[in-house]
């Protein structure tokens, strides 16, 4: 600790600290543009000059590290001229374009200029001109505006991991650009437009809808991926046209992936359904909502009257707030029915029965950026949760070994210690050698069932990482849990990090993965699981908050049964023509930007959030709806005055964490025989795909990553099928669907990569398994 | 596969790796600037695909080697004839006949900065202080051949030169 002072209050700070870290923790503000605590220090805007005592000059609070004893003016007379004397220069060239900028109310240099700025410039010559520049559909550029801080730049090289933008030329004429031709394609692309401290980026899907002022805000939660991400979201005339992120140090940072900023666009999709509506004699009606319930009561009360009430499923988006998944699951069982559930896209089960509470990430997020050793097994982790892909892209820099065991090899853009890739089929096997391997470097004794196995190489390199010290953790992806063997998987995990004395779980899929186990939307008993009740038909179904031919891990299956029940209630927020066609009635239920509730997230944070606008159209929250139809159908317990009150009885209380949170199974004898004959399917759920509000937000699906599916596999499978890249190759699985076949030369052989979660694979069936792979 | 590199010869990969081995294993991209002189000597200019040939070569990211191809002018990110004149016009120069030798070589070339001969022999630049005010006016040939005191018969000579 060193002790300074600073405008003459003294404090004490960390060694090394920088002057402007101190004025922070002193609550003293220092001009700045450049800086951001999250990036390296550039200190190119010169914007932070402050006098230090005994220095000659001005210096940079951004870059000056403290000395003991030192004297700090931040608005001496010295320090203010220079702070004047840089705004000049800035303005030199920066257009008066203030009323036609989206940056206007919220734009750093507009505030600054305001408290250092002139009223008018001595500047007469020739302002520059910078051309823009075309990044993509989330960024739009005004690159006229740039003012060179290079925070974009860095944001790209250091926090998503690839420098896509770098300032060319020289002088005036610098600019900043991505290589030529090319976009800013990375995942986490929106975060520029916070970052840029002009308006240069500004986001292109809000573009000139609104002033920033005129915006009501909310605090709420990201419903996608299992990190649950805080979101300011932003609404004018009662319609969401912006989300940011707020700021939680302990879930996002100060980040957000572009899934969870732009998803919004769907939450005013034309798709959306605004009226309940029933189909009779074969033609849908708009109908007023106490028509549709109670035909949604009768159609499920005949069901569970004439065929018992297991012969309704209960398909469950794990999107759905706790609230809903709550009384969903009360609804079905005061029916009779136990056959409930959100895993819609896992394939193994067996470990249902077997599980000694809720899995979970094992560990809070931020300790995830503490592991020095990790291996991820079975995870598209950049798509899938790219901010905890950011965070072990960090870890890695400062020196934490990360590992990775998987079916493909799409870049992390983490620096990776070993890896081993391998088909689907054969990743329990390689995570048993890891497993045997971590073992004998740590003197343990090894489940006998791994006596007979050779450990290869790659195993080998991935253990030696593990056991060489250090907090380690292993993790499994979304993959590895959608994985035909998911339960051997979760078995070897655990294995292996008790092995190693280490931390061991689960990456969410989901905003409600953990919650629906707490919420008991699983089944229990003899109650059918998702992949079971879609397997053997049932008469009736209750869909909530799902398309089951794109959120299920079968999906041409899913429509098969849904498609002959007799009965399927959907409370949905969109419609879509599937539905139509097996749907018997369509009750307009809200998104999460239009109901209160919560959600509970991969490391078990309860999360509550209020609605941020209201209903659109006849909408109503799925907790009312679903209140409601508990009352018509007579089941007890179903008089809610609030979500609070669901969440309260949900939850027992009103926790931080949710309790009974544990990854312990009791494994029986592990299986490890691997039958595949022919090609593997491996299946990613595209980031952009992944669920019904991010599949209607349009800028998001003209984003690269949001490409058609092709049939992608290595070079020696391509030459041995004859195939040539681009050219047409016939998937058969459930039944053939023609893709356009492409080189991914990190695939092992013997696998074809097809997305799922897209219209044009649906046909495919089921996510995992082997299908028949041919020229066409 | 083909690697993004191939487009650079053996030869050329070889200098290269000798500038590489000048620099700690994990800091290739110190070597960037001798790759792209490297690269540009082989290609006779520096093209996208060219300057992304050695950004992945070097292990950096295309934009990277950009800023660096950009910044400094004696790379050419377009064609350039046989020759490159590029005549020093800063300020010593100027004060020294800089800029007489340059409209000079203009008037006998018919051509302007940044401009080539129909012919594609000689491509005309502007240059910054070549660190030898005191030759002024200075000019460089191709980038390596520096020119001394180039008064018109100078000029006259070198072009004939330049065959
Ligand atoms: S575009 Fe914005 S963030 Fe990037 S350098 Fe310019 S002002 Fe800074
Ligand atoms: S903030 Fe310190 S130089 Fe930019
Ligand atoms: S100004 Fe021309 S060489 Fe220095």
């Amino acid at each position: 600790m060193v002790e300074i002072e600073i405008d003459g209050k003294t404090l004490q700070v960390a060694d090394g600290s920088t002057i402007i870290e101190a004025a922070h923790q002193l609550g003293v503000y220092i001009p700045h543009f450049c800086y951001h605590k999250k990036l390296s220090i550039a200190a190119n805007c010169r914007m932070c000059l402050v006098q230090v005592e005994k220095a000659p000059k001005p210096m940079p609070a951004c870059a000056t590290p403290v000395t003991n004893g030192m004297k700090v003016f931040t608005h001496s007379e010295l320090a203010v001229k220079a702070q004047k004397a840089v705004m000049e220069f800035l303005l030199i060239n920066h257009p008066l374009d203030c009323p036609i900028c989206d940056q206007g109310g919220e734009c750093q240099l507009q505030d600054l200029a305001v408290g250092y700025g002139e009223s008018a410039s001595k500047y007469e010559e020739e302002k520059r001109v910078v051309p823009d520049k075309n990044l993509g559909p989330l960024v739009s550029t005004d690159m006229t505006r740039c003012i060179n801080c290079t925070r974009c730049i860095r944001f790209t090289a250091e926090i998503a991991g690839f420098m896509e933008l770098g300032q060319a030329f020289r002088g005036e004429h610098a600019e900043v650009m991505p290589f030529i031709g090319k976009t800013v394609d990375t995942e986490l692309s929106g975060n520029l437009i916070d970052l840029c401290p002009v308006g240069a980026l500004t986001s292109k899907p809000f573009r000139f809808s609104a002033r920033t002022w005129e915006l009501s805000r909310r605090k709420s939660v990201s419903p996608h991926d299992g990190l649950g991400s805080n979101l300011i979201v932003q609404t004018k005339h009662d319609r969401v046209i912006r989300v940011l992120p707020l700021e939680n140090e302990d879930i996002n940072e100060c980040w957000l992936t572009d899934k969870e900023r732009f998803s919004y666009q769907g939450l005013n999709s034309a798709e959306r359904l605004t009226r309940p509506m029933v189909k009779q004699g074969g033609a849908w009606k708009e109908v007023d909502w106490n028509v549709a319930l109670d035909y949604a009561s009768h159609a499920l009360r005949d069901v569970a009257k004439t065929h018992g009430g297991g012969a309704i499923g209960g398909l469950l988006s794990p999107h759905s707030t706790l609230e809903e998944l709550y009384l969903a699951q009360k609804l079905l069982r005061g029916l009779g029915s136990e056959n409930i559930d959100c895993r819609l896209r896992q394939s193994d089960f067996s470990a249902d029965g077997k599980r000694k509470g809720t899995p979970w990430l094992g560990m809070k997020i931020a300790d995830v950026s503490r592991l020095d050793r990790v291996l991820l097994v079975g995870s598209f982790l950049r798509k899938d949760q790219p901010l905890l892909a950011q965070r072990l892209r960090q870890s890695a820099k400062r020196g934490a070994q990360i590992s990775v065991l998987h079916s493909a090899d799409d870049d992390l853009l983490i620096k990776l210690t070993a890896r081993a890739i391998a088909s689907p089929s054969q990743l329990p096997a390689v995570l048993a050698q890891i497993v045997k391997a971590v073992c004998a470097l740590k003197g343990v004794t090894a489940d006998p069932a791994l006596a007979g196995l050779t450990v290869s190489a790659e195993a080998q390199a991935i253990a030696q990482s593990l056991a060489s010290g250090g907090t380690s953790g292993i993790l499994l992806g979304n993959f590895a849990q959608q994985h035909a063997q998911a339960a051997t998987l979760h078995s070897l995990g655990r294995q292996l990090a008790s092995a190693l004395g280490g931390g061991f779980g689960f990456l969410g899929e989901a905003a409600n993965s953990v919650g629906g186990y707490v919420a008991k939307a699983v089944p229990t008993g003899a109650g059918l699981n998702a992949a079971a009740m879609i397997q053997s038909p049932r008469q009736a179904y209750v869909v909530l908050g799902a398309e089951p031919e794109l959120d299920c891990a079968d999906g041409a299956k899913a429509l098969e049964s849904l498609s002959k029940a007799a009965a399927v209630v959907v409370l949905t927020p969109f419609k879509s023509q599937t539905m139509l066609d097996y749907a018997a009635v369509l009750l307009p239920v809200s998104p999460f930007s239009e109901t209160s509730g919560t959600f509970v997230n991969t490391e078990g944070r309860v999360q509550s959030f209020y609605a941020a606008a209201k209903p659109l159209g006849e909408t109503r929250p799925a907790w009312k709806v679903l209140r409601v139809l508990g009352n018509l159908l007579g089941v007890t317990g179903f008089d809610f005055n609030s979500s609070e009150e669901v969440r309260t009885e949900a939850l027992g209380g009103q926790p931080e964490f949710v309790s009974g949170l544990d990854n312990a199974i009791d494994s029986g004898a592990l299986n490890l025989t691997a039958s595949a004959t022919g090609f593997e399917r491996v299946a990613d759920v595209p980031i952009h795909f992944a669920d019904p509000l991010v599949r209607r937000a349009p800028a998001l699906q003209q984003a690269r990553d949001s490409a058609a599916p092709a049939a992608r596999m290595n070079a020696s499978m391509l030459a041995k099928l004859g195939l040539v890249e681009g050219g047409s190759v016939r998937v058969g699985g459930a039944a053939a669907v023609t893709l356009a076949a492409q080189l991914d030369t990190a695939l092992p052989d013997g696998v074809v990569r097809v997305a799922a979660a897209h219209s044009a694979t649906v046909a495919l069936g089921a996510m995992a398994g082997v299908v028949s792979v041919e020229k066409a | 596969m083909n690697n993004q590199y191939d487009m650079l010869s053996p030869e050329a990969l070889a200098k290269i790796d000798r500038e590489v081995a000048k620099y700690p294993a994990d800091q290739k991209q110190s070597a960037v600037m001798a790759a792209l002189v490297i690269a540009q000597d082989e290609k006779g200019w520096l093209s996208q695909e060219t300057i992304a040939a050695v950004a992945a070569y070097l292990g950096m990211a295309p934009v990277a080697a950009y800023e660096v191809a950009s910044f400094y002018n004696m790379y050419d990110l377009q064609p350039v004839g046989k020759y490159k004149l590029t005549v020093c016009t800063n300020l010593p120069c100027a004060l020294s006949g800089g800029v007489h030798a340059a409209d000079y070589v203009k008037e006998k070339l018919g051509i302007d900065f940044n401009e080539t001969t129909a012919d594609g022999k000689f491509t005309l630049k502007e240059g910054e202080c070549m660190g030898a005010c005191g030759d002024a006016p200075v000019m460089l040939v191709n980038n390596k051949r520096m020119c001394s005191f180039m008064l018109p018969e100078q000029i006259d000579k070198l072009l004939a030169e330049c065959k």
